[in-house]
């Protein structure tokens, strides 16, 4: 049995390394044009920034694969012939294979804007992007992000610290309030401006502009006010990478379609990770989940399903977390966009914020279960957040037991009381 | 349809890297920081003039000339450069700068330190100019002219409590850091340089109360025990008495509740320098499978070799040199050599630059070796990580100056559980996903798969030697 996985993300190599502890002898051949071996897409910041070096972001060693006999080709596949069962190679032979796992990621997006295809412009998502970006910053001392998010305000923190000044474009009133709820969102407008970054809200592209040779030379906002700069960072979200299976039998809609056990309709194809589209049965949005943990379960749950287990993808409870600037942010369960707040049925919302607008919790509670936590500032244990909600806990109960969850490292100071007596007076 | 210019994509990633980006503007300097950086040059200038036979050496006023102006100026650049930045990780360009990235600055300052090492222990007199320099602080607390180790305690203590400054500052924002670094800078100043001084004052032998066997290793041997019995009835045999309570009572009591970081880290004076002046090195340790393999045979054999010098010892002295007598004093000697000296503090220290900060502690140093076993079979301290929240960035394993992968452990969920773990706690403090927590737990039984059974957890991991 020979399998092939395309990508080797978090998603590709969970599923790898499953089926290797499934199937001791089965072939598995894990195909990547990016990269020879698995890094953390996540850690792509740190290497600009000096932090590691590219090889500090493997998670495995580079003997790990052959320990594993787990077959490498670095290489891209321009088109699965899913008839005789072969992937048609770039400048390689074809790869035949019995199983095939497509696991391609994300790419960022783009919206046509007029000028997006200049030099200069770019989105980050791959190693490709990190060395356009490390040439496109030469002699640049301005540059524009579009679009606020996680990525975003990486990418900023990236040119910030070559000493570029940084303008982040965002369309909404607060930065990343399509997420967040308003006041988390503007702790983080508040600590862009403190790093002397320049934010500008419910401001969006209109146009790239050409300096006549082919580079970009600045934007012009939807205000029509010109902006001058040398690198213009694309981060208005990504989305499922399915160019490989776009116009073949593979069926896609947004991502490439799979079921519950991230099966496609066709035989011996799965797919999972951010390139999947999981149809839900009934009324609910089909699932497309685009985060690190997602491509790790899913990996693991398609390696199952190739290894001809009765595996289903369970979601389980929702978590997160990043980091702004110097900002820690933790999410479980729901927690609402600062539009879409009080849309839960009975939702309630409790906050508390310290004076330094450093640290905050929300509870968001339906009068007698809790259904989300958020943090920023503060390191909240995965397991109790998760146990409350699991639990459906009474937010009472969560108030009496709150200090459980703190995770922040030893010595540091303690909220919690000033929360619990912060929140119960907004509970009664 | 592949993009063409994807399809194009074949960087080699893995020879040719990532270069350092190109700097838009480097942050001026502040008047302040100029005037400090130009404070640490003059002190540079009167070090050197003051070297030589000048009417000021071995005055006061020397002495304030010579170190004064270093000192200061020194600990006011690193409260001046950090002290307008946000509270938060400070590793931008690390491995970029040529200094904390194996450049040849540090190559520079690699040879220097281990040269000063070398001078040191066997040509002392040559640094007959330094020495002067501090007789009247010498006379001040030990009423006796400087010496060589008096030179060296003098300077290992400034670079403890100067480099502890920025290591204060670099940490503004996390108190375990803070609060762990002034532990290392007064016991360095207290225990490892005035109380020692202040003993010969009152004519009492020289004794460091944070130092004990095995890693002081001639604590234990007869000679020295004979040596303090005699030399001071009372104090004397309360030096003794601490020497083996610390050893044999505080080792695994203080390991078995806290961890082996209540002395690594908190403590020793070795680990001291290392967590403040070797702070800008961390990262260089080495992580692969290989290093922790090497690390393994080579700490525990040193451990097994100084417990059989010192059994030997006191074997040769029961016997009045009948048994052993041949050889225990020259393997003895050969130790301190080899191991106290050359490993301790040529390769030890002067190698910060090149192999990360703590060559010594996790290649050489019995006492770690024995520490490390009790916190790995026998303690309640472990780091535990927070779920599903690690996404393998490899800030922690990266930053870990003992070479541990962390990420190897945090990425699946696992308690790290590592007998080399000195606790330094900056693997979460880098981490930005807020994944790992340094915790003393109520017991020691749910730390990892077995660990409720030390014993046998301890003979199993011994027939799985890789
Ligand atoms: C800058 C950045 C920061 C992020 N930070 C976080 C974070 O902090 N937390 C979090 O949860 N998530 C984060 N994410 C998202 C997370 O990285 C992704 O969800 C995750 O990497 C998806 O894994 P995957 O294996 O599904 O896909 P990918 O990691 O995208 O892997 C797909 C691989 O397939 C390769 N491939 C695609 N097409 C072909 C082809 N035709 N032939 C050959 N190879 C092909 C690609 O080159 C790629 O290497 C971040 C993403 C980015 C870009
Ligand atoms: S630093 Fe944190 S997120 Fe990164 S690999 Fe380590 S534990 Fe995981
Ligand atoms: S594992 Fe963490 S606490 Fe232990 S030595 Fe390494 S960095 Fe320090």
């Amino acid at each position: 049995m020979h399998i092939a996985i395309i990508g080797n993300g978090i998603t590709g190599v969970s599923a790898a390394i499953r089926l290797r502890q499934l199937k001791p002898d089965w072939k598995i051949t894990m195909i990547s044009g990016e990269s020879d071996y698995h890094y953390s897409r996540p850690a792509l910041m740190y290497i600009f920034m000096g932090h590691m070096r590219y090889k500090d972001t493997k998670p495995y060693e580079n003997s790990f694969w052959s320990r594993n006999d787990i077959d490498l080709v670095r290489g891209w596949v321009t088109e699965i012939d899913v008839g005789s069962k072969r992937l048609i190679m770039h400048k390689r032979d074809p790869i035949y294979y019995d199983k095939l796992l497509i696991a391609t990621g994300s790419k960022s997006n783009k919206f046509g804007w007029p000028g997006q295809d200049l030099i200069g412009v770019q989105g980050l998502y791959d190693l490709m992007d990190l060395r356009d970006l490390s040439e496109n910053s030469e002699g640049v001392k301005n540059a524009v992000v579009v679009g606020g998010g996680l990525i975003g305000i990486e990418l900023g923190e990236m040119l910030h610290s070559r000493g570029i000044h940084v303008t982040f474009l965002v369309r909404e009133k607060s930065y990343w309030d399509n997420v967040l709820p308003g006041e988390e969102s503007s702790m983080i407008n508040r600590i862009i401006k403190r790093e002397n970054m320049e934010l500008l809200l419910e401001t969006e592209l209109k146009e790239i502009l050409d300096d006549g040779h082919g580079r970009v030379s600045g934007v012009i906002t939807n205000k029509d006010e010109r902006i001058d700069c040398g690198i213009v960072g694309l981060t208005a979200g990504v989305s499922p990478n399915i160019d490989l299976v776009k116009g073949s039998s593979i069926p896609s809609g947004r991502g490439i379609l799979v079921d519950s056990g991230l099966r496609t309709q066709i035989e011996d194809i799965y797919s999972a990770g951010d390139c999947a589209e999981i149809v839900t049965e009934g009324e609910g949005r089909n699932l497309i989940q685009q985060v690190w943990y997602t491509g790790k379960m899913q990996g693991k749950v398609v390696g199952e399903t190739m290894a001809e287990m009765d595996s289903v993808y369970d979601p389980g409870i929702w978590y997160n977390s990043a980091k702004f600037l110097n900002l820690e942010y933790q999410t479980y369960g729901q927690v609402n966009n600062a539009q879409g707040l009080l849309s839960i049925p009975d939702e309630k919302n409790v906050y508390w914020e310290h004076g330094n607008h450093l640290h905050s919790l929300r509870l968001v509670h339906n009068g007698s279960e809790v259904l989300g936590v958020n943090v920023m500032g503060l390191r909240y244990s995965h397991k109790v957040c998760e146990s409350w909600i699991r639990d459906r806990r009474s937010p009472e109960y969560v108030l009496d037991n709150l200090s459980q969850a703190n995770f922040d490292p030893e010595f540091f100071r303690k909220y919690e009381s000033e929360i619990v007596g912060r929140l119960r007076e907004q509970i009664i | 349809m592949i993009d063409s210019k994807v399809l194009d994509y074949d960087y080699d990633e893995e020879q040719v890297g990532f270069k350092e980006p190109p700097k838009a503007e480097t942050k001026p300097l502040t008047l302040f920081e100029k005037l400090s950086l130009g404070l640490v040059g003059v002190g540079v200038l009167l070090f050197i003039i003051l070297l030589f036979n000048t009417p000021l050496r071995g005055t006061w006023s020397g002495f304030f000339l010579a170190y004064g102006p270093l000192v200061i100026g020194g600990a006011l650049y690193f409260w001046l450069s950090y002290k307008d930045t946000e509270p938060g990780i400070k590793n931008d360009g690390n491995f970029f700068r040529n200094i904390t990235s194996r450049g040849y600055l540090a190559w520079i300052a690699g040879i220097f330190m281990t040269g000063f090492y070398v001078v040191l222990y066997w040509w002392p007199q040559y640094l007959e100019g330094g020495i002067r320099i501090l007789d009247p602080h010498s006379q001040l607390i030990s009423g006796a002219p400087a010496n060589q180790w008096f030179l060296y305690g003098f300077i290992y203590t400034i670079a403890v409590l100067v480099f502890g400054i920025r290591m204060l500052m670099k940490y503004r924002g996390n108190r375990y850091q803070q609060i762990r670094t002034m532990s290392v800078m007064t016991v360095q100043l207290g225990f490892a340089f005035l109380l020692p001084n202040i003993l010969k004052l009152f004519s009492q032998p020289e004794f460091y109360f944070s130092y004990f066997w095995p890693l002081k290793y001639d604590y234990l041997f007869p000679s020295s025990i004979s040596y303090f019995t005699s030399s001071s009835a009372g104090l004397g045999l309360f030096f003794v008495f601490w020497g083996l309570v610390m050893t044999f009572v505080a080792v695994p009591v203080l390991t078995y509740f806290f961890g082996k970081r209540w002395y690594c880290s908190w403590v020793c004076g070795c680990g001291g320098l290392a967590e403040t002046m070797g702070d800008p090195w961390r990262q260089l340790s080495d992580k692969s499978v290989r290093a922790w393999k090497i690390e393994r045979w080579m700490i525990h054999s040193v451990l097994v070799f100084i417990v059989i010098v010192t059994a030997a010892l006191w074997i040769n002295s029961f016997t009045e040199g009948r048994v052993l007598g041949s050889f225990s004093g020259p393997a003895a000697k050969w130790y301190g050599f080899l191991i106290g000296a050359i490993f301790s503090g040529v390769v030890g220290v002067g190698f910060y630059p090149l192999m990360g900060s703590r060559v010594w502690c996790r290649f050489g140093c019995p006492l770690a070796a024995a520490l490390g076993i009790f916190q790995r079979y026998f303690s309640r301290f472990r780091i535990t990580t927070n779920g599903g929240q690690c996404m393998s960035c490899g800030n922690c394993s990266t930053y870990c100056e003992m070479g541990i992968d962390v990420r190897a452990y945090a990425q699946q969920g696992k308690n790290i559980i590592r007998s080399s773990c000195v606790g330094c706690g900056v693997c979460s403090a880098v981490c930005p996903r807020g994944v790992l927590k340094l915790e003393n737990g109520k017991t020691y039984g749910d730390r990892f798969e077995g660990s409720a059974r030390p014993i046998q957890a301890f003979i199993d991991s011994m027939k799985h030697v890789p």
